[in-house]
């Protein structure tokens, strides 16, 4: 009788996945993966493909399901004791919003993404991590959904959150980047996603909310956070393993990934903007600023990086330095944008306090009291004065990364960036450089991109029941229904939203912490119990 | 540090997703539902895809089959992604103890070496249809419409994968972990005259690009004729000669097979239903594949089952046409 000898983790992984895959006889290689080619990336030998994450099915459901059981005792704890009420105020429930409208559907792409290559990669190695990689994503898009779906039940402008995310105007920042990707060439995506965005960047999506979540007592969205790191990990792990393989295959897949490098580093990085405002201006306490994130996992985090990177030929992104001349504005600018626009979002607005505008005086020395502070006070004056500021024009939005152009210029924050091309005739508008030259390299495909503010002018953004002909149309109130958004209860001033007045009755507590109750209610509590 | 509030007079404002109220009434959704229905995006896609440009991102006409609902297509087991981890590793636990107490006696590397070929020469050889399969599977989550499909797909996708490991594992059990075993069955695969006839058939439909075409050839008519051959009518005919102990190992798969079923023959039945437009197209896809794929195996049977081969297909096509007329199609 043999006892039979026991093998490793990865000689079991070895085994169990060894020679699954062959050369096909009955069809041609190019017609069973047709989408290998086109993209320039030329791959000699996929066998020096080493799989990062070596996780053999029946380990990752058992590894996994442990995690599953963990997270979802707690969700279901969070649920039966009322936790949404232990949050620190009603304006971090705003932040959240953002979350389920935004995040989920990146995550969702990610997840369908990752599937595509799953299929199209020409190797089973790659095949398996990337198959492994897009069930984990669907993974992060269904728990974060059931994480925030307690909240959905108490406030408000989370209910529809798909629809939102295929109309709203600002969610077509987050949605145009994952379609970009998602319509790219398997390489592309793979670089786009894996590299840029989650090796490069991901850190500065999950350290402010993840710890903005702890530092706030949510602690439904704390568990999954820490629970999503783990798969994160080991995303991050493929994501260089990609880059060191393409580079390493072919000296000409140099320049494409180069190029690859330069635009998804800034298309990614136009997304974070609305991390940027997330950190700064909605968490009610604070973890860091955006300044300081930036500092340190991009400049000096990502500094590192491509300084490894250079023995491949690899240069730091293109337009990093812009990224580091706009990191003590791009808050301020984006909250100035959405404040004046309050009317037209899913979330209520408010304006920073006496407390927070001392915090941005010491984190932002350089610009918050010359440039932002009197522009705050000045608004602040016009609220109180009962005609608070607002925009009633549609701003201009970028062809590419499709936020407002206003962004101001790398060396001049008092002057608004303002880039123009003409392609076939028509004008197209840009809110950077980097926007630009992205559009300039691939003009037929940013020339597609459903941008929102031009489909209202072109009155696209009409539900079936609207009438146009009828006297009292209203085409901004129309447009605004269009896109999901609730006239009169979904955006506005904080102090006036349904949340606010709803989270003081329930909780007694006031609404905001640094600007007290917002109802008679609280004020009156809160006066007893000073007493 | 815990807030006390007054819980008792706090309502919720909305029992829940207001895209599943609308679907499902004003009552709290389930999990599964939570994330199933109504979440692939649908409208305002930015870009045609490079790789296919005449398609959206996601894009109903992927597949000529026509349904008002996509979402129609439900998972009868109702995964969600925590649910169906939770129960994938469950099992894995139980057979990974059954593996164990075998492994301890040295199970199937006793039996006498024609067994082992056979063992290396069937189920072994298996793994790399079950990897075919996960293509397949991997495809029609890929290009799928609607999340209740592309979830199950998925899921669908790392099943298939793992039937191809727990095959692979019954290979290690042969050769003591040395995985010569993985290599004779591979070239059983690539050059066994018995197995090319289906080995053409998977590369076949890897080249095809309606996802619910593929649907049907992989998992009803491939997976409803090659699995019966293996596992009931093969696993019957080794047992009668070598005792229990493969069957043991096999009976992971079979139960597995139990699983899938259900999900394929609600996807596959409700898609029929839907018109008779779709009736029809699905009638054609099971009769063409069906006529290759049966066809395809014929060497193969009677490799695996010698004089009994005959029996065994025929019982294996009643079986089949059984569960045709079940869903609501016409017999072959
Ligand atoms: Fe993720
Ligand atoms: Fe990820
Ligand atoms: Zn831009």
């Amino acid at each position: 009788m043999t006892k039979a000898k026991k093998l490793s983790l990865k000689q079991n992984y070895t085994m169990l996945t060894k020679g699954l895959d062959w050369e096909p006889s009955y069809q041609k290689k190019e017609d069973i993966f047709p989408q290998l080619s086109f993209e320039g990336i030329k791959i000699h030998n996929w066998d020096n493909w080493e799989d990062p994450f070596r996780l053999t099915i029946d380990a990752y459901w058992k590894y996994q399901g442990e995690k599953e059981k963990k997270l979802y005792a707690i969700i279901d704890a969070f649920q039966q004791n009322n936790g949404q009420f232990n949050v620190t105020d009603a304006r971090y429930i705003q932040a959240l919003k953002i979350f389920i409208n935004a995040v989920v559907g990146l995550e969702y792409s990610a997840w369908r993404g990752f599937t595509r290559l799953g299929r199209e990669l020409g190797d089973a190695s790659p095949r398996i991590a990337t198959q492994m990689q897009a069930i984990d994503e669907m993974r992060h898009a269904t728990t974060q959904t059931h994480a925030i779906s307690h909240y959905n039940r108490f406030f408000e402008g989370m209910g529809n959150a798909p629809y939102q995310y295929d109309h709203a105007w600002y969610l077509s920042i987050p949605k145009s980047f994952f379609d970009d990707a998602c319509s790219a060439g398997p390489f592309e995506f793979i670089v786009a996603i894996s590299f840029a965005f989650e090796y490069v960047l991901t850190n500065l999506v999950f350290m402010p909310w993840m710890s903005g979540a702890a530092y706030n007592g949510d602690m439904s969205t704390v568990s999954f956070g820490f629970s999503a790191q783990s798969d994160e990990a080991r995303h991050m792990t493929l994501g260089l393993e990609v880059i060191k393989f393409l580079l390493e295959q072919d000296p000409d897949n140099v320049a494409i990934v180069q190029k690859w490098i330069d635009k998804w580093f800034w298309r990614a990085y136009r997304v974070l903007s609305l991390v940027a405002t997330m950190m700064d201006y909605m968490l009610p306490k604070r973890v860091m600023s955006w300044d300081e994130a930036w500092t340190i996992y991009y400049e000096e985090n990502g500094g590192a990086l491509f300084a490894d990177l250079a023995r491949y030929g690899i240069k730091p992104p293109r337009n990093a330095e812009v990224t580091i001349k706009e990191k003590g504005r791009l808050s301020h600018e984006m909250w100035s944008i959405f404040y004046a626009n309050r009317d037209v979002v899913g979330f209520p607005l408010w304006l920073p306090s006496q407390e927070e505008m001392a915090w941005f005086s010491e984190k932002y020395p350089d610009t918050f009291d010359k440039y932002y502070r009197p522009r705050f006070e000045y608004w602040q004056e016009l609220e109180d004065l009962g005609t608070p500021y607002t925009n009633s024009t549609l701003p201009q939005l970028c062809q590419v990364c499709q936020w407002p152009c206003l962004f101001t210029e790398a060396d001049d924050p008092t002057e608004f960036v303002h880039r123009e091309t003409e392609f076939d005739g028509e004008i197209f508008h840009f809110c950077s450089d980097g926007c630009h030259q992205i559009f300039e390299d691939e003009p037929k495909k940013y020339i597609q991109a459903w941008l929102p503010v031009h489909q209202i002018y072109m009155g696209n953004c009409l539900l079936p029941d609207a009438d146009p002909s009828s006297p009292d149309f209203n085409p901004m109130a129309e447009a605004i229904r269009y896109m999901g958004i609730k006239p009169g209860v979904d955006g506005g001033l904080f102090k006036d939203h349904s949340d606010a007045k709803n989270w003081e009755k329930w909780t007694e507590r006031p609404a905001n912490i640094h600007q007290g109750a917002s109802t008679d209610f609280v004020r009156k509590t809160s006066s007893q119990n000073s007493k | 540090m815990a807030v006390e509030i007054k819980t008792a007079g706090v309502k919720p404002v909305r029992t829940a997703f207001e895209h599943l109220i609308a679907r499902f009434g004003d009552k709290p959704a389930t999990r599964y539902q939570e994330f199933a229905f109504d979440t692939q995006p649908k409208t305002n896609f930015h870009y045609r895809p490079l790789w296919d440009p005449d398609h959206e991102i996601y894009d109903k006409s992927k597949t000529a089959i026509v349904m008002a609902d996509w979402y129609a297509l439900k998972d009868p087991r109702q995964f969600y992604y925590g649910s169906y981890t939770i129960a994938r590793a469950k099992q894995q636990d139980a057979i990974d103890q059954q593996m164990a107490f075998l492994d301890e006696r040295g199970a199937l590397s006793e039996l006498p070496d024609q067994a082992k070929r056979l063992i290396t020469f069937s189920l072994v050889a298996l793994r790399h249809y079950e990897w075919g399969s996960n293509t397949n599977n991997n495809f029609i989550a890929a290009y799928g419409y609607g999340t209740t499909i592309t979830q199950a797909a998925t899921m669908a996708m790392c099943d298939r994968l793992a039937m191809a490991q727990h095959l692979s594992r019954i290979g290690l059990f042969l050769d003591d972990k040395t995985g010569v075993s993985l290599d004779e069955a591979k070239e059983f695969w690539m050059s066994h005259s018995a197995w090319q006839g289906l080995r053409r058939q998977v590369e076949n439909m890897f080249v095809v690009s309606d996802w619910f075409e593929l649907m049907v050839a992989q998992n009803l008519v491939a997976d409803g004729i090659v699995c019966p051959l293996i596992f009931q009518e093969f696993d019957r005919h080794f047992r009668s000669k070598h005792g229990n102990d493969l069957s043991s190992l096999t009976n992971y798969s079979v139960r597995w097979q139990k699983d899938f079923t259900r999900w394929v023959d609600a996807v596959i039945k409700t898609a029929a239903a839907e018109s008779a437009e779709n009736r029809e197209l699905i009638d054609t896809w099971v009769k063409n594949w069906h006529l290759h794929i049966n066809s395809a195996i014929d060497g193969l049977a009677s490799e695996l089952l010698g004089d009994e081969a005959t029996a065994s297909l025929t019982t294996i096509n009643n079986e089949f046409n059984v569960r045709l007329s079940k869903l609501g199609l016409s017999a072959i």
